[in-house]
């Protein structure tokens, strides 16, 4: 290869130069929760930005967290209701994806608009209305009102990502599989969803992050003990007159954990669905 | 017995008519050729007859079976598609069999067809592979496979070549006539190309915006075309069309005469100017000017020394001129 012309060099020195500006930005306040996690309280408000010494270097606050607050609880509530809202964001609005896209009847178009009108309407417009339908159907303090409320918040942008996604799906193939006698549902299930599959992990992604960090419908819905989930189990080292900072942190970094995994998993299969890419 | 009738095939999309009442009849074992150009309703056809679509109005026949109210599967067709639409995640084997599994077919039963098939298309050495591990050409073949284990009534290829190089395309249509000799099947090919029209049909149906313009054998589609659309279609280079004087000397509103059948001959009647020569070995092509400005294209069978901007007399051939009335219809003496 020749090596390349002085401008092009400069120019992606300074792309790059943005990139790493941008990733510090994002990763900084990060680290710096995360470092102050394993400190002395002392050492937090004394040097901030000093990562953990021998000196002052703490688990303190992991262990409050540990053992003063059922957190492990908290981590389950969590991953039941990210996990579960998830599953049914996907599968749910896959399929009206399918149906979108793949079939004529009337009102079509005004399905697929009204679908997508939830994503400029936010769902915390209608907490009052919320609320009292769970008191009603005697779902407060359940973890099915959180993944019933959080599955709604997520269809309205899996519904359009993926019936777009799904317009671009051969029609040879699924006809190929009509004439092979495969059911719709085979049809859906073995040949479109792998093929979308680069869309599903970025509707998953957009999904969960969003539900893993909310505080707001777990505090109205579900604040009892047993269905707390972690954003909202941190809060009890808030206190009006006392915080206890280093067990704040220490439930922070604990939480970044789990969603990073999940994260993990849906990038690498966002890019083995590229790079597999489909037959034609 | 018929293997396939169409009866008023009609089709709609909203407000646009596509297919405008198609008949047509297909005996069994019979090569026949839907062409047309893009967009004319090939595939829309091709698709009511299995069963994907649902005509608006019409009936069709499978066999001699009603299918109207049948599922594409039980219809006792098989496809081949313009972009294979092999199923990624199966290997050749996998593919070719998964129709059969569906429909219950034994195992032992299965593997002896598949064997049978990949010997007929040098698949054998392939079967382990997945489609993505495998040539364009092959692709098609193992399409082609996967349709030929179902042992259809009817095999139903929809421009199948269209996405090949121009060497694998002769290669692969030759490939298809020796399997229609072979399996003795009946088969429907849709193409927009003529020539692969005219090399592999028994019978061509040409379409254009949604009415079938003439059925008949190649050979007679290019002797006698019913309509100056079926005329300008089939052969190429594309039939001369002059109006005017040559026209009105012969008493139609348009007179027909294809490339091959002018001559250069000093003794001819019309005159004109040479405009452009292409010299393809075996052939000359002139894009000659008449006298009144009207062009045609002349096919010579051999080189000649004729250059640009020569003077030529050309005499069509005597009984190849084709006349056609001002509806465009041909004028046949009674
Ligand atoms: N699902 C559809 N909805 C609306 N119009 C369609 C649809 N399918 C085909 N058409 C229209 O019908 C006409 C014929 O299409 P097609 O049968 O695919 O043509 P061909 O195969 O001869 O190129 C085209 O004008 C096309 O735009
Ligand atoms: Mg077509």
């Amino acid at each position: 290869m020749s090596t390349r012309a002085p401008t092009q060099r400069f120019r992606l020195a300074l792309v790059h130069l943005a990139l790493i500006a941008y990733a510090l930005i994002s990763v900084l306040p990060v680290l710096v929760v995360v470092m102050n996690s394993f400190k002395t309280r002392r050492a937090i408000f004394n040097a901030p930005l000093e990562p953990p010494l021998p000196s002052t270097a703490s688990l303190a606050g992991y262990r409050t967290v540990i053992t003063q607050s059922d957190f492990l609880l908290y981590f389950q509530n969590s991953l039941v209701v990210t996990i579960g809202s998830l599953f049914f964001v996907l599968l749910f609005g896959a399929m009206a994806a399918f149906a979108l896209s793949e079939y004529r009847f009337k009102l079509n178009t005004f399905l697929g608009l009204f679908l997508a009108l939830g994503i400029m309407v936010p769902i915390r417009l209608g907490t009052v209305a919320i609320l009292q339908m769970m008191v009603s159907a005697g779902l407060v303090n359940t973890l099915t009102a959180l993944v019933l409320v959080y599955t709604a918040q997520g269809l309205p942008l899996a519904v359009f990502i993926l019936s777009e996604f799904m317009r671009n799906v051969s029609d040879d193939l699924k006809n190929a599989g009509r004439i092979d006698g495969l059911s719709e549902y085979r049809i859906f299930f073995v040949l479109v969803l792998p093929l979308v599959r680069p869309a599903l992990a970025t509707v998953a992604v957009f999904t969960m992050i969003p539900i893993w960090n909310d505080l707001w419908f777990p505090l109205i819905l579900a604040p009892g003990e047993s269905t707390k989930t972690v954003t909202l189990g941190a809060q009890i080292f808030l206190g009006q007159f006392v915080t206890n900072w280093e067990a704040v942190l220490s439930a922070l970094s604990l939480a970044i954990l789990p969603i990073l995994v999940l994260y993990l998993l849906f990038s690498r299969q966002l890019i083995r669905g590229i790079t597999a890419g489909a037959v034609k | 017995m018929h293997s396939l009738k169409l009866t008023r095939i009609v089709k709609t999309f909203g407000q646009v008519e596509v297919l405008k009442g198609v008949d047509l009849e297909v005996e069994t074992g019979e090569f026949v050729v839907f062409v047309g150009p893009s967009g004319c309703g090939k595939s829309t056809l091709m698709r009511i007859i299995a069963g994907l679509e649902t005509q608006t109005s019409g009936t069709v026949e499978i066999g001699g079976r009603n299918v109207d109210a049948t599922v594409p599967a039980r219809r006792g067709i098989a496809m081949v598609f313009q972009s294979y639409a092999l199923y990624p995640h199966l290997t050749v084997a996998g593919n070719m069999t998964l129709a059969l599994k569906e429909d219950g077919v034994p195992k032992a039963e299965r593997e002896a067809r598949v064997e049978k098939a990949a010997g007929l298309l040098q698949l054998s050495p392939l079967l382990k592979r997945r489609p993505a591990e495998l040539s364009g050409g092959q692709r098609q073949r193992v399409a082609i496979g996967r349709a030929i284990v179902r042992e259809p009534t009817l095999f139903l290829f929809d421009e199948p070549l269209s996405n090949l190089d121009a060497a694998l395309r002769v290669a692969t249509r030759l490939e298809i006539a020796k399997l229609h000799r072979t399996l003795g099947a009946t088969m429907i090919y849709v193409t927009h190309d003529q020539i692969e029209a005219m090399t592999l049909a028994d019978r061509i149906v040409v379409l254009n915006g949604g009415t079938v313009q003439q059925v008949g054998r190649p050979i007679d589609l290019y002797n006698r075309p019913d309509n100056l659309f079926v005329a300008g279609f089939i052969g190429s280079p594309k039939m001369n069309f002059l109006t005017k004087r040559f026209a009105e000397e012969a008493g139609a509103a348009t007179l027909g005469v294809r490339p091959e059948h002018l001559k250069v001959d000093p003794a001819g009647a019309w005159a004109g100017t040479v405009r452009h020569a292409e010299h393809l070995g075996s052939d000359t092509y002139l894009y000659v000017v008449l006298e009144d400005g009207q062009e045609v294209t002349v096919r010579i069978p051999e080189e000649t020394p004729i250059a640009v901007d020569d003077a030529v007399r050309l005499s069509p051939l005597p009984g190849r001129l084709h006349r056609f009335g001002a509806d465009g219809l041909a004028l046949r003496a009674a």
